[in-house]
């Protein structure tokens, strides 16, 4: 039995591999074409001296690519994004980071409704009600976030209460030393959602896990009538994971932790069993987005299972194209499991946290 | 391969395995700590009405009487270390607190004296803190004072304490707490989770009620998750610290000490006679206390009084922590020692300072010895107040000595926990006992380090939990619902 499950895995691993090399050529195919390319990368093919679309023909070609430097996107003007075959059609832009200076943009049309969709589809009916309305309380403003959510409520047939929390204010506050005030708005933010909890029928939530907490220090989540939470945001340890289910959930809330960012998408993170401990792994939205955990020193080497090494992003969307990025994490390599036939991510916590200060603040 | 022994956290009386833990060494056992999260904490004190109930249910009297009992357990009891069923006696707590901290065993017997008299004094401690008030006032909030109501009651439902590791005395400031019936909670110190735990074991095994009792080794972030939340916080650290808190009026920080020896003009001539207590003021205690003092002002013979002081500090070594006479604490962390000397260094590179012990002592002053970095005691004379080195202070035997007339030691004093007057000259005590930088005075030939039980230190804890509020009318009911 062990052996033929063992076999089973192996063939799925297989496949999902097989099906990301076709996806890369397809992607490749798509964005370094003059008649569906955007400018950025048809300028940057042209001054490399190199045709992605004849060397890259599986994902482990998309080493001939260096590491994406995210300092482009707060450079370049958006329009320069915009694929040929999008010409013409109004897009979204979304930000990240900005809390000085300009932030990062990336544009897009449906890839957020793609990934919520699929989000929601690997959540069966109960486990956020169907029907049931939401409240996100979180970064809401130019985040791909805000439109995400809500659309995840639709599409599972609900609305969507919002909160709003500046982060980039939040940041600020705390490099100025303003622990009160960084107080005061939290409490002025959890306030107003404690408020909409009482007064409307509300069954699912979004926020941060530092939010969530500040909430259930309010309010009873399983008296307000919360039934689940979708939380993503900070580094969420397994101690901090065992404490948010145990106590803040009342051991009965239900409880999906993600990691994701306006670059990537949503990882999911897959069902904990005892044996996890309450450690976390999440699975990026491959072959749309695919995580590696690499060796800092060496970055095109993966760490061996069970290592941190830093976490390296590239997205391959139709919408947007960006190689290898080192994002600012490290997490354990993990493997794949049953629900994802492919690597995961687990312990995410922020590059090198061990040896230097992060601000991390209240969101 | 020596014993494991784990410290878990202690919500309010119950006892928790965290996942996150801090690994110490502490010589034959290890330690593992349970770190708790931020959130944790406050969760914990959303419960705490049921700590002040548990308090309730004993008279202060009682809790007073539990504090005298913990006293001989702590300094001589056997009582529960860890989790796991292990008795931590008194010279294991002694042995493995010299291991984590670097305090030689005599520096860790006499703290555990320091903290175990405080117990056993409580009742002479309290009436200091609250000026002869009867305990009732902490059953009853109410007692009567030449035919008046007088009312206090508490400011905040609890105290949280943010300990620091460098001397475990200072466990001695937050005990009074205990029989206000205010629930206590605790951050150890990073190197000191033994001396807190110790000593809730010991109230505890005394008779009270645990639910009182939060023991929360935690990381900065829950540091402040407990300050803040506590509505009342005691934090000890540097002038950082100080910064860092001084926007909460409910947050009291105990920031760098920066305490004197003031030499009066009219004891100039005999100060060869009081050579020991500038000695004792410097070095007791290894000089790791806010206590401790880290700047003279003489008037006169500075050269002469200077050279004398050297020479005695000099001959402070460093020892084994087992020697039953040493005094220097090695430094935990070896880096913090050879940044403070560096730091002394680059200082002396300025115009106006020579270190004088350096013409005394047997070697360089940051050593490596028994197995452990020591930085040796220093004496840096001072031509200008406004010397880098004149107004600072570190954590080992170290002050700096200047010259200047009686009339302007005071204006140059600034903030200063402890001041020892060495002087009979009634008009300059009228001037210090009105001076608004001294928290702590000792008059005539005492160190800075002496304690009196019956005067309030460091902070009046009464006064910080507390407040008074006018009373009157038909109060026959009160007496009625004390009976």
């Amino acid at each position: 039995m062990e052996s033929g499950a063992a076999m089973n895995m192996e063939s799925r691993i297989e496949g999902a591999r097989a099906r990301l090399d076709e996806h890369v050529r397809a992607m490749v195919e798509w964005h370094f074409s003059p008649g569906t390319g955007c400018p950025y990368w048809l300028d940057w093919a042209r001054s490399a001296g190199w045709d992605p679309r004849e060397k890259v023909r599986a994902f482990a070609d998309m080493r001939r690519f260096d590491h994406f430097d995210d300092e482009v996107l707060r450079r370049e003007d958006p329009a320069r994004f915009v694929p040929a075959a999008y010409r013409g059609r109004p897009y979204n832009i979304f930000e990240t980071g900005g809390t000085t200076g300009m932030p990062k943009q990336r544009i897009g049309w449906e890839d957020f409704r793609t990934d919520y969709t699929e989000f929601s589809e690997h959540y069966g009916d109960d486990f956020f009600p169907k029907g049931g309305h939401w409240l996100m309380m979180g970064p809401t403003g130019p985040r791909r976030l805000r439109l995400a959510i809500e659309h995840l409520a639709n599409i599972r047939g609900g609305s969507c209460y919002f909160i709003d929390l500046d982060p980039r204010w939040v940041k600020k506050l705390i490099t100025m030393g303003e622990l009160k005030m960084v107080r005061l708005y939290q409490d002025h933010v959890v306030e107003q959602a404690t408020t909409i909890l009482r007064h409307r029928e509300i069954q699912c939530l979004f926020t941060t896990p530092k939010l969530l907490e500040a909430l259930a220090e309010r309010i009873s989540l399983v008296q307000a009538g919360i039934r689940a939470v979708f939380c993503g945001g900070t580094t969420m340890t397994p101690q901090y994971v065992r404490f948010l289910i145990e106590e803040v959930l009342e051991g009965s809330v239900r409880f999906a932790p993600t990691y994701g960012n306006t670059l990537m998408g949503l990882a999911i993170s897959r069902r904990l069993t005892p044996e996890d401990n309450f450690s976390l792994t999440y699975y990026a939205p491959q072959p749309r987005a695919v995580l590696r955990v690499v060796d800092p020193k060496d970055p095109d080497d993966e760490v061996a299972y069970g290592e941190y090494g830093r976490v390296e992003l590239t997205t391959l969307t139709r919408e947007f194209f960006m190689p290898r990025f080192l994002e600012r994490d490290e997490a354990i390599r993990r493997p794949a499991c049953d629900e994802f036939a492919w690597d995961g991510v687990g312990d995410v916590r922020p590059f090198q946290s061990g040896s230097r200060p992060v601000v991390e603040g209240v969101y | 391969m020596p014993e494991t022994i784990h410290l878990p956290i202690l919500r309010l009386g119950r006892p928790y395995r965290s996942m996150d833990r801090l690994k110490l060494d502490a010589g034959a056992v290890r330690l593992e700590v349970s770190l708790a999260n931020p959130g944790l904490i406050r969760r914990d004190l959303m419960g705490i009405a049921s700590a002040r109930a548990a308090l309730r249910r004993h008279s202060a009297g009682a809790l007073a009487g539990h504090c005298q009992r913990a006293a001989g357990l702590e300094v001589g009891g056997a009582l529960p270390w860890g989790d796991g069923g292990d008795q931590q006696g008194p010279e294991d707590y002694v042995r493995a607190l010299s291991a984590l901290t670097g305090l030689p065993h005599t520096l860790c017997r006499a703290n555990m004296r320091k903290v175990g008299d405080a117990l056993a004094n409580m009742p002479a401690v309290i009436a200091g803190l609250t000026r002869g008030l009867p305990l009732e006032i902490f059953d009853t909030g109410v007692t009567m004072r030449d035919g008046l109501a007088v009312n206090y009651y508490p400011a905040a439902e609890s105290l949280g304490v943010a300990l620091p590791s460098n001397s475990p005395g200072v466990n001695s400031l937050w005990l009074p707490a205990t029989v206000f019936k205010v629930p206590v909670l605790l951050k150890p110190g990073r190197e000191d989770p033994l001396t807190p735990y110790r000593l809730i074991q010991a109230l505890i095994a005394a008779g009270f009620p645990g639910e009182a009792l939060g023991f929360y080794p935690t990381t900065h972030e829950g540091g402040d998750a407990l300050l803040l939340a506590c509505g009342r916080g005691i934090a000890f650290g540097s002038d950082a610290t100080v910064r860092r808190y001084e926007q909460f009026e409910g947050i009291q920080v105990h920031g760098t000490g920066r305490s004197k020896v003031l030499l009066g003009a009219d004891w100039l001539d005999r100060w060869a006679d009081h050579l020991g207590v500038l000695v004792e003021s410097i070095s007791a205690n290894g000089g790791r206390s806010c206590i401790n003092a880290s700047a003279l002002f003489v008037p006169g013979q500075r050269d002469e009084i200077a050279d004398a002081l050297a020479r005695r500090l000099a001959a402070i070594e460093p020892m084994a922590r087992d020697h039953p006479e040493a005094l220097l604490c090695g430094f935990a962390n070896p880096e913090q020692a050879r940044a403070i000397d560096a730091r002394i260094e680059a200082h002396l590179q300025e115009p106006g300072a020579e270190d004088v012990t350096a013409r005394h002592r047997k070697g360089p002053r940051l050593v490596e010895a028994h197995g452990q970095t020591f930085l040796r005691p220093t004496l840096v004379v001072c031509d200008d107040p406004g010397h880098p080195l004149a107004n600072t202070e570190f954590m080992f035997p170290y002050a700096s000595l200047v010259e200047m007339p009686v009339g302007r030691m005071l204006p140059s004093l600034g903030p200063t926990l402890v001041v020892s007057a060495l002087t009979g000259d009634a008009e300059w005590i009228r001037d210090l006992v009105n001076c608004p930088s001294i928290d702590r005075l000792n008059i005539g030939a005492y160190p800075t380090n002496r304690v009196q039980w019956e005067q309030p230190h460091e902070g009046n804890l009464f006064e910080f939990l507390f407040q008074r509020r006018a009373l009157q009318g038909d109060l026959g009911a009160l007496g009625r619902a004390a009976a």
